[in-house]
């Protein structure tokens, strides 16, 4: 027997989350870690920093990082309920908006919102650099490899999982010698 | 005008109607899916318009400056838009499940093989590097938005208002961000008068 009130509250949350998430993923994560690490405790900061690295890791849309934490919340059914809460109703404003699109873009305030967003959105990526930094725990080395992508990532067009793999070698190398 | 607008924008968004089939529209998004390491956005644009060739740049350029300006996940909203352009509802959910049957299959498998090994110190230190360099992709990528984006005083002051709200304090975020947006609405609204 599955517990609804939990799969109640995990949809309600997510869905809350996802309808003011401009900005994608990025930006969700601190209000995801306060929601199920902080608040509610349904897995611990160590469970959300690993899910956090595998849904990196797979392929895939970012938005696997809500399907993994429902999976680590309830199983099967968190899984599901995650992924649709988050997705759903920023499906239907797509498809409503594209079938408007003709007469938004004549729309002041359209455009107004579209400049006035963005700074937000800057702003909130920051945020879960910050969120997701504490919640791994980095030492010195971390912040190095933190440091190092982020330079790399900023001054290059490269592709992200290049970064990620080079980083899992140096990790373990680090590890071998006693670094980490 | 003819069309009223009601009329118009029922319609347009089925213009391009069966210009794609809907198993050249699935299989495509199963490989934007398999392809998109560290997000979608390269593989979408790969597949839609390189590959497959569903769309022009200009196009996907205008579906994604809309994907982005809507709340969510901004590349599954772009993908979305482009699948209701050519079958409609059907399309979106064909492209739904397209992008991500495949991916949740992989990241469970990882996630079963990592929870078997995750003892091992190799496992741990894997993750952990992994973590952090996500980590800085997150700030790379907030540094290349910041040097796009944040060219004025006000444009700075809502970034840093949201950091502080959101990274420092850890307010909630739906009521912080309907606040700070409506406030930077209106303040756009000011400067352009």
């Amino acid at each position: 027997m599955m517990d609804l009130d939990l799969l109640l509250s995990l949809a309600h949350n997510f869905a809350k989350v996802s309808l003011v998430s401009v900005g994608g993923i990025s930006v969700m994560i601190p209000e995801v870690h306060r929601q199920v690490v902080e608040m509610n405790n349904w897995i611990s900061n160590d469970q959300f920093a690993s899910a956090f690295a595998l849904s990196q890791v797979a392929p895939g849309p970012n938005i696997l990082l809500m399907t993994l934490v429902g999976w680590r919340v309830a199983g099967w059914a968190g899984m599901l309920v995650a992924t649709a809460a988050t997705i759903l109703p920023t499906t239907v404003l797509s498809v409503m908006a594209n079938r408007l699109e003709s007469q938004l873009i004549h729309a002041r305030w359209y455009w107004v919102t579209r400049k006035s967003l963005p700074p937000l959105i800057v702003g909130l990526i920051f945020s879960s650099g910050i969120v997701t930094a504490k919640a791994t725990g980095l030492d010195a080395l971390g912040l190095l490899i933190v440091a190092c992508v982020a330079a790399h990532f900023y001054l290059y067009k490269s592709n992200p999982l290049i970064s990620i793999m080079v980083s899992i070698v140096v990790g373990v190398i680090a590890g071998w010698l006693g670094f980490l | 005008m003819i069309n009223s607008p009601n009329l118009q924008s029922s319609t347009t968004h089925l213009k391009r109607m069966g210009e794609v089939s809907l198993w050249n529209l699935f299989s495509g998004y199963i490989l934007v899916g398999l392809f998109g390491f560290g997000g979608i956005s390269a593989s979408m644009y790969y597949i839609a318009v390189d590959k497959r060739a569903w769309i022009t740049p200009e196009e996907y350029t205008a579906a994604l400056s809309l994907g982005q300006v809507l709340p969510g996940p901004g590349l599954m909203n772009t993908c979305i838009i482009v699948a209701d352009k050519f079958h409609g509802l059907k399309g979106v959910f064909l492209a739904l499940m397209g992008l991500l049957l495949c991916p949740i299959l992989i990241l469970l498998a990882l996630v079963t093989v990592y929870d078997h090994y995750s003892q091992l110190p190799e496992v741990q230190h894997a993750t952990y590097a992994a973590a952090a360099a996500s980590v800085g992709l997150i700030f790379g990528m907030g540094l290349k938005l910041a040097r796009a984006i944040i060219k004025s005083k006000t444009a700075f002051f809502f970034m840093a208002s949201a950091f502080i709200a959101i990274g420092i304090f850890k307010w909630p975020l739906f009521e912080t961000i309907l606040a700070l947006a409506a406030l930077s609405i209106a303040v756009g609204y000011l400067e352009r008068e």
